[in-house]
């Protein structure tokens, strides 16, 4: 469903920050991106809703070509693309409820989002995705009176209402606590598993991502080093992806976390 | 690993730190302070003061204070509440004007934001706005619209453009780029991009400098008078000519109770709208 073909990303620095980057990701595969800081991560995703634009290569989501669409076409596709962030990136002076629906500008007119008029079943829409994820009740609250936990399930709200097809998720969990981050993680990957989304997910947890998702893709310099399962990633690939350190105790700690989270 | 660094360490354990000179050579450093003192010793030289006419300016400053102890409102009540009406319109219609005008230009001088031809047409009327006086605007104003306060209006609503569209765009580019690139992300279109990624965000600084500008006007309002473009300025300059201090004591008065209530207001309005 989502198809990169040699995407390559040089910056106006003089930085390549990806290099021909060849990646498939199928209808309703969760996967997580993993690699040091400044692999390319936040790169490559940007790169495929053109938050970022690619200097080179091709990117399908389905059989639309990305790399070459008009602003329009652009934008129609973008509402096929939710987007989660690290630091949650909520507009903090608006409420809950105008931040959700924010994921609907794709869809209605200028003069109705201005007046904040939604339709009726938009409004419906995020009053039900705000029940699921347990703020309904801050419905009218502003964005910057949230916890960091609140507000990342706002985010979610606000990319799954746009319908989208695929999720491009931002190191979701950085600046959340060990447990709130756990939260977080199972509710996207609930939430992809229940609407059937693929997800590609940033993340520079280890033993997090391990615990969620079926695949794991590792990144180093811009490039591809590791694609596979997360019970394939031995110390030698982590050596691989992040350099030499004593990988025993964050895999083990995996272990652990599976044991406790089974019982 | 750790040998080297421990003989680094020792080389300079037991040094006193200072903080890096800003200009590290010395020389440069005592030359530029030096000279800076010599220059504003010369200044000061270079401006004659006559003494003896300050000694008799002291007696008319002094009638001129004492004046604020028994202000004249009622003699030229009607001139002062005409001059007074004129100014609060003026205010009021140049604020309006220019702050409605300042937004799209504001929008336009923001780089984050703008096309770069956008950005400097917009730039350049904020420099041209920025660089001509008012007093100067005022004077070629009332040459081509004559005396009244059309001209002060259309001199305000000009200087306020300068001002808020450079203090706007500003504000727009040190704005957070995360929330905005979200609202990107879900494919809104530029004008609901703006509506809700980068207007939220500088809101209440927008409301803040709208108020300060507000206050601003209302003050320039009253020198414009003195090149004949309206408002209460042109009272305050009669009452000046015709050593009627008691009257301009009055103005005066006026002038600061109102600029103290814009203040008094727009700390309310700022602390409601943070």
């Amino acid at each position: 469903m989502l198809r990169l073909e040699g995407l390559d990303k040089t910056y106006a620095t003089g930085d390549r920050a990806l290099k021909a980057v060849d990646l498939e990701v199928s209808k309703g595969q969760v996967l997580a991106l993993i690699g040091p800081s400044g692999a390319g991560k936040s790169t490559l995703i940007r790169c495929v809703n053109r938050l970022v634009e690619p200097t080179g290569g091709k990117a399908y989501l389905d059989d639309v070509e990305l790399t070459t669409l008009s602003s329009a076409a652009l934008r129609r596709e973008r509402r096929r693309m939710g987007m989660i962030f690290q630091e949650y990136a909520l507009v903090e002076r608006l409420t809950v409820m105008e931040n959700v629906l924010s994921g609907r500008l794709g869809y209605v007119g200028f003069w109705r989002s201005f007046l904040r008029r939604f339709p009726q079943s938009d409004v419906d829409e995020a009053y039900r995705l705000l029940d699921r994820v347990g703020l309904l009740h801050m419905a009218d609250k502003r964005a910057d009176e949230l916890s960091g936990g609140q507000r990342q399930r706002v985010g979610i709200c606000r990319a799954l209402i746009q319908n989208p097809a695929l999720l491009l998720v931002d190191e979701p969990t950085a600046s959340l606590d060990p447990k709130t981050s756990r939260e977080i993680m199972r509710l996207i990957v609930e939430m992809c598993r229940e609407r059937g989304l693929a997800a590609i997910i940033n993340i520079h947890d280890v033993a997090l991502a391990q615990m969620f998702v079926e695949r794991v893709v590792g990144l180093e310099l811009g490039a591809l080093v590791f694609d596979g399962t997360p019970d394939e990633l031995t110390p030698d690939v982590l050596t691989r992806i992040y350099g030499e350190e004593d990988w025993e105790a964050t895999i083990e700690k995996v272990d652990e976390d599976d044991n406790e989270a089974s019982q | 690993m750790t040998g080297p660094s421990v003989s680094e360490l020792d080389t300079i354990i037991g040094n006193s730190w200072k903080k890096p000179a800003f200009i590290k050579r010395t020389w440069l450093r005592w030359g530029l302070l030096i000279g800076a003192l010599i220059y504003l010793v010369l200044a000061i030289n270079s401006v004659e003061v006559n003494w003896h006419r300050v000694w008799e300016g002291l007696d008319r400053g002094a009638r001129f204070v004492a004046a604020f102890a028994r202000p004249d409102f009622v003699t030229r009540w009607t001139d002062i509440s005409a001059g007074m009406l004129e100014s609060i319109i003026m205010t009021i219609a140049s604020s309006v004007v220019g702050i409605a005008i300042s937004i799209p230009i504001g929008l336009g001088a923001a780089r984050n934001i703008s096309p770069l031809p956008v950005y400097l047409v917009c730039r350049g009327i904020v420099a041209i706005s920025r660089a001509l006086q008012e007093i100067i605007v005022a004077i070629l104003l009332v040459a081509i619209f004559g005396f009244g306060p059309l001209a002060g209006f259309l001199t305000l609503s000009f200087a306020t453009i300068g001002f808020l569209s450079k203090l706007l765009a500003e504000d727009i580019e040190a704005m957070d780029k995360v929330q905005a690139e979200a609202i990107r992300a879900s494919g809104a279109r530029w004008w609901q991009w703006i509506n809700y990624g980068v207007q939220p965000q500088v809101m209440p600084r927008l409301i803040g400098l709208s108020m300060y500008r507000l206050d601003i006007n209302f003050r320039e309002s009253a020198i414009l008078g003195l090149v004949g473009a309206g408002g209460i300025g042109a009272t305050l300059n009669t009452a000046f000519d015709r050593y009627e201090y008691d009257t301009a004591a009055a103005i005066l008065i006026i002038i600061i109770v109102i600029v103290m209530g814009l203040e008094y207001l727009s700390g309310i309005i700022r602390a409601r709208v943070q």
